[in-house]
């Protein structure tokens, strides 16, 4: 159908969705009238039960942490369909020439100093925020998810600031995939591990310690560890298949 | 509900209209940044700091990252023909 | 005008959904998609709102403050890093189908055979 007939069924039917779902949401209570008896309980339970005040993380980690499992297997996979697609077809070969030739010429030639500079400058800063925003999940807002892509973001930088060769060495790949495998199976290790201390997947095995402190509140911080290397692995796998493309040049892709 | 709340909601939609009405993908993507902090001011207006740590990090620099790479993915298997 | 969230909800998902339907080339299209999975983010937190609640971190203030709700916040933000891990997947998609077609244009790909 054209285009102008799509256009106008389109406004149809959204005319009527939108006021079915208008119709819907009426229904709810009011903004700022929270009165489900779950949100109660966890809040009033997370401290004592956990010794964790982040009552956000006790729920991803913890209370709901076969959710937060689910989660991060689709990340994993996301990352796995990416590669797959992404992988070099034959008639493809990377231009090796180009790799080679010259670094210090591009580098002039791409970016400027001021952004090689601050790039550079920001990348140890943002390995410590992210390795920090991670530990202290259990603590303060953050963990595993913010955690992980802040690291991925540090190597972003790398290339931002020009130095796509060195990249090459900083995060060879297998250590990529390795990182990202490893704090996948790390989760459901951790969960197998409360389920030999002799009760559920998932289960707090560990020693509570005190609420406040780094060591504390069991297992919690050693899934926003694995979950941190899952993120960050799968966002710098993702990052540099996308590079590595751009140095692809192709010889029989297309129509 | 507070003034604050009702205003970033709507720069919110705003922003959402802007994102679909800019055609050109490359531009999209420093629009799509801009609207990633205005949803993450909006989460801490909600009360909700991790959320919008999430929503900060991965919509202002993941994402428009991985566009403008793609993009360039694609000028670059496009040359040949043109 | 406490409808105004559940409002911004529908305006988003449905300019989302305008801009996927009428859509010229590929990368806007998965652009679009971003807004329309945000809009499920801003209503999952208004859900959970509680005037003059704080936020769930009981660091410095005493345990019996009233908070919003932490579900939705843990389901929210793990959403927000998985959506734009599938949407990258989508732009590998959619540099296959410039390498398969020839073109990005959703309508062009329906007419050319491979």
């Amino acid at each position: 159908m054209s285009r102008r007939v799509r256009s106008g069924l389109f406004l149809v039917a959204a005319a009527v969705f939108a006021f079915l779902l208008i119709w819907g949401l009426l229904g709810l209570p009011d903004f700022g009238d929270y009165r489900g008896p779950y949100g109660d309980v966890l809040q009033q339970v997370a401290l004592p039960e956990r010794h964790t005040p982040q009552v956000v993380g006790a729920t991803t980690f913890d209370y709901r942490g076969f959710d937060t499992l689910g989660e991060e297997f689709i990340l994993f996979a996301a990352a796995l369909g990416a590669v797959v697609l992404l992988r070099q077809q034959r008639g493809e070969e990377k231009d090796e020439e180009e790799e080679q030739d010259h670094p210090a010429d591009r580098q002039r030639r791409d970016t400027s100093d001021a952004l090689r500079l601050l790039g550079l400058g920001l990348v140890g800063p943002l390995v410590v925020l992210g390795l920090y925003v991670i530990v202290h999940g259990h603590l303060t807002p953050g963990g595993g998810f913010q955690g992980g892509v802040v690291l991925a973001s540090a190597f972003v930088l790398v290339h931002v600031a020009g130095r796509y060769l060195i990249l090459q060495r900083v995060r060879p790949m297998p250590l990529v995939e390795i990182t990202e495998a490893g704090g996948a199976a790390g989760f459901v290790l951790v969960g197998l591990g409360g389920m030999i201390a002799g009760s559920t997947f998932l289960f707090n095995f560990l020693p509570l310690g005190e609420p406040g402190t780094l060591l504390s509140a069991g297992m919690i911080p050693l899934l926003n560890i694995s979950v941190g290397l899952e993120v960050a692995g799968a966002v710098v796998l993702l990052f540099s298949e996308f590079l590595e493309q751009w140095l692809l040049r192709g010889r029989g892709g297309g129509a | 509900m507070m003034v604050l709340q009702g205003v970033l909601l709507v720069l919110v939609a705003v922003g959402g209209t802007a994102v679909v009405l800019t055609r050109d993908p490359l531009r999209q993507a420093i629009v799509v940044g801009i609207f990633g902090v205005l949803l993450g001011v909006l989460f801490f207006a909600f009360q909700a700091p991790d959320v919008a740590l999430s929503q900060i990090v991965v919509g202002s620099v993941a994402l428009p990252a991985m566009i403008v790479l793609t993009l360039a993915k694609l000028a670059q298997l496009r040359g040949p023909y043109e | 005008m406490s409808f105004l969230p559940y409002a911004v909800v529908v305006w988003l998902l449905l300019v989302g959904l305008y801009g996927i339907v009428t859509s010229h080339h590929l990368v806007h299209l998965i652009v679009c998609l971003t807004v329309v999975q945000s809009s499920s983010y801003v209503l999952l937190l208004a859900i959970g709102y509680r005037t003059g609640a704080e936020a769930p971190i009981y660091k410095d203030i005493p345990p019996e403050t009233p908070v919003v709700d932490p579900v939705v916040q843990a389901l929210t933000l793990t959403d927000v890093v998985v959506e734009a891990t599938v949407a990258a997947l989508l732009l590998a998609l959619a540099v296959q189908a410039q390498k398969r077609f020839g073109t990005v244009d959703p309508d062009e790909i329906v007419t050319l055979k491979g």
